[in-house]
């Protein structure tokens, strides 16, 4: 059974204008100790996915279709109470910007304790000597100094170290990571990457890694999962979703990369740029950029289909159809 | 070198005085405090060339553009463009001088005034500089607007009404309206998401061929450097540590600084692939290192690197200023 199960998730944001359909039946599963890359561009619907695992969902944002079950449980229709001890708990979380994710007015040692606290039976004391240990174990140097020092005290990268060793206090099993490193120079990011990867192994912990960055999937995911205009447009293992896309779109995306391993005169370029979501084209949503389109895409909307080992939401490999 | 660049920056240096108010600075003693955030920089750039400086955040890109186009004033150092001190640029014989180079920002949210239909915006460099006609300058402004790929039926819309490439774009109009020589891009598809890059980067390159136009591209991603620069400077701190053109910075990387970026780029053809993490952080520019700048970083750092700035030298077709390239002891 997989840690995490979404089915056919849905969300749809009621505007006054109408209903804007944000994630469309969206479907994944992260298994025990799996990190699983959520990649796309901006407002393809990344961070929605994750902030509707953990509940965090602003409004007018809500599910109204699908379910997300955490270890065989239903984890999306859970009262706000009961979701605040499953969040922290079982499910951590690490955003983009660590400075507004941590309190400025308190020390980060008081951050740490708090949450220690809220979620696990120990004293104060014990927590803070937890909350030292979490710190050392981040990479934080002079941890037992450091611990009574406010989030401004610290750099960026410290900073993410910071806001990991919050997301790991309470030892959950899932960790929603939402671009941690793009606030980040390279060098730092790839402290952060190592860290996290590291930290994840030794604690069995799963993860749901979401960012912009191939490069940083490439070098951390198991499996990774491509999104395009609020659904999954090809999801499979990391090697091969990179190394042979599926998709026409991952396949564009991954040509239109930068390398330092080939010299092109031009990049490959997807032409366009995404729909907007009130303007979603009927059928495959990416049939006005496509190179392959067919009748059929117009105005049939194709469902995840086999594609060698992976996923992939395209008529092309409807193998049961005539072309 | 024999033929005349473009432009010439010598031992440019950009000092902020960030001291402490003079009332404060009497009573506790305290001298002046400056941030020295561009340090004697020398490079030249080529006519029809790009030349791409890296770096990580607070390393001084940014001032040296800045510098460039006149927005700062160096504290030391000279800086030419064809022959002409930048410092005229803010002089009243400086505007012939400005219309030759322009900037593109990395914002594109920020760098375009939200209140101006796109066709004003554009126009405006045309307006400062030309001495065209109503007519004359709507033309040019749908000639542009076709040049980088937006439609002139466009001209009417606000920024608001843009995505964020098509955004960079109406930037770019509005650099290349002056019809410019020279453009330093800052961080120009920093913002933009990958499929977007690709496009600005590609009409960006196109531009240069059409038009021979000189770029300054400044840009903390090393793989977007690789494709658009035909040499590359590494700045660290403030200094220049490497400068050399882009193949030999890409195959044969000689300062540990380069080096360890090198190693530190996330790349899609390397899945699996585990990197050298570089320990540390870049220090306080308040407060920088003695000697060389990056010893406390640098794996390979003697005595010699924590004393004494190294000097910048040729090795090959690269400048590097290192201790350890220098006397020897820091081969490949």
């Amino acid at each position: 059974m997989p840690l995490l199960d979404v089915r056919n998730l849905r969300v749809e944001f009621h505007t006054r204008r109408g209903v804007l359909t944000a994630l469309d039946d969206v479907s994944l599963q992260i298994n025990m100790g799996e990190v699983l890359g959520v990649v796309g561009e901006s407002g393809a619907g990344k961070s929605l996915t994750g902030s509707a695992i953990i509940g965090l969902l602003d409004p007018p944002g809500r599910i109204t279709k699908g379910e997300i079950l955490l270890d065989g449980r239903r984890i999306d229709t859970l009262p706000e109470d009961a979701m605040r001890r499953i969040r922290g708990r079982e499910i951590g979380a690490i955003f983009q910007d660590p400075l507004t994710s941590l309190n400025p007015l308190y020390t980060v040692g008081r951050q740490l304790v708090e949450t220690i606290v809220t979620h696990l039976p120990l004293t104060p004391s014990q927590a803070r000597s937890r909350a030292i240990e979490l710190l050392e174990s981040t990479g934080i140097p002079a941890a037992a100094q450091r611990i009574d020092h406010y989030p401004h005290q610290f750099s960026g990268g410290m900073r993410q170290r910071v806001v990991i060793a919050l997301a790991l206090a309470a030892e959950p099993r899932l960790i929603v990571a939402d671009e941690p490193t793009t606030a980040l120079d390279v060098s730092i990011q790839a402290q952060i990457i190592d860290l996290l990867k590291t930290l994840c192994r030794e604690r069995g912990a799963a993860v749901m890694l979401i960012t912009h960055d191939m490069g940083v999937i490439a070098e951390t995911a198991d499996r990774v999962a491509v999104m395009y205009a609020g659904r999954i447009a090809e999801i499979g293992p990391v090697s091969n979703v990179i190394g042979d896309p599926q998709h026409p779109y991952t396949r564009g995306l991954m040509e239109s990369i930068p390398s330092i391993h080939r010299t092109t005169e031009f990049l490959a370029q997807i032409d366009g740029s995404m729909p907007r979501l009130n303007a979603i084209p009927p059928g495959c949503a990416f049939n006005p950029r496509c190179p392959h389109r067919m009748a059929r895409c117009l105005s049939e909307r194709p469902e995840l289909l086999e594609a060698g080992n992976s996923m992939a939401a395209c008529w092309l490999h409807d193998t049961g159809a005539r072309k | 070198m024999t033929t005349k660049s473009l432009v010439k920056v010598q031992d440019a240096s950009c000092w902020f005085d960030v001291s402490r108010p003079w009332l404060e600075r009497v009573l506790k003693r305290r001298p002046r405090t400056h941030l020295k955030a561009v340090n004697g920089v020398s490079f030249t750039v080529e006519k029809g060339e790009t030349l791409a400086l890296v770096g990580e955040s607070g390393c001084g890109k940014s001032t040296v553009a800045r510098l460039l186009v006149g927005l700062y004033t160096p504290s030391s150092g000279h800086i030419e463009f064809d022959g002409q001190p930048v410092s005229m640029l803010r002089s009243r014989e400086g505007k012939q001088l400005r219309q030759r180079l322009q900037m593109i920002f990395q914002d594109p949210y920020a760098s375009l005034n939200p209140r101006w239909r796109v066709a004003r915006i554009i126009a405006e460099p045309l307006k400062v500089h030309g001495k065209m006609t109503q007519a004359e300058r709507d033309e040019r402004v749908d000639a542009l607007l076709q040049q980088v790929g937006l439609s002139p039926t466009d001209r009417n819309r606000y920024p608001h009404q843009f995505s964020g490439g098509q955004r960079q774009r109406i930037s770019i109009a509005r650099a290349l309206a002056a019809s410019p020589e020279f453009l330093v891009c800052d961080e120009p598809t920093s913002a933009l998401d990958v499929s977007v890059q690709a496009q600005v980067l590609n009409l960006m390159k196109k531009l240069q061929q059409d038009l021979g136009l000189t770029y300054l591209f400044i840009s903390h991603n090393l793989a977007v450097v690789h494709h658009v620069a035909d040499r590359v400077a590494v700045m660290y701190l403030g200094r220049i540590v490497e400068l050399a053109p882009r193949d030999a910075l890409f195959s044969r990387p000689r300062h540990p600084y380069t080096r360890m970026l090198l190693s530190a780029i996330p790349d899609p053809a390397g899945t699996g692939q585990r990197r050298i993490p570089v320990a540390g952080e870049v220090p306080n520019p308040l407060n920088p290192p003695s000697g060389c700048p990056f010893h406390p970083r640098c794996p390979h750092a003697r005595d010699i690197c924590r004393q004494h700035m190294p000097a910048t030298i040729n090795d090959g077709p690269t400048q590097v200023a290192c201790h350890g390239i220098k006397e020897g002891w820091l081969g490949k």
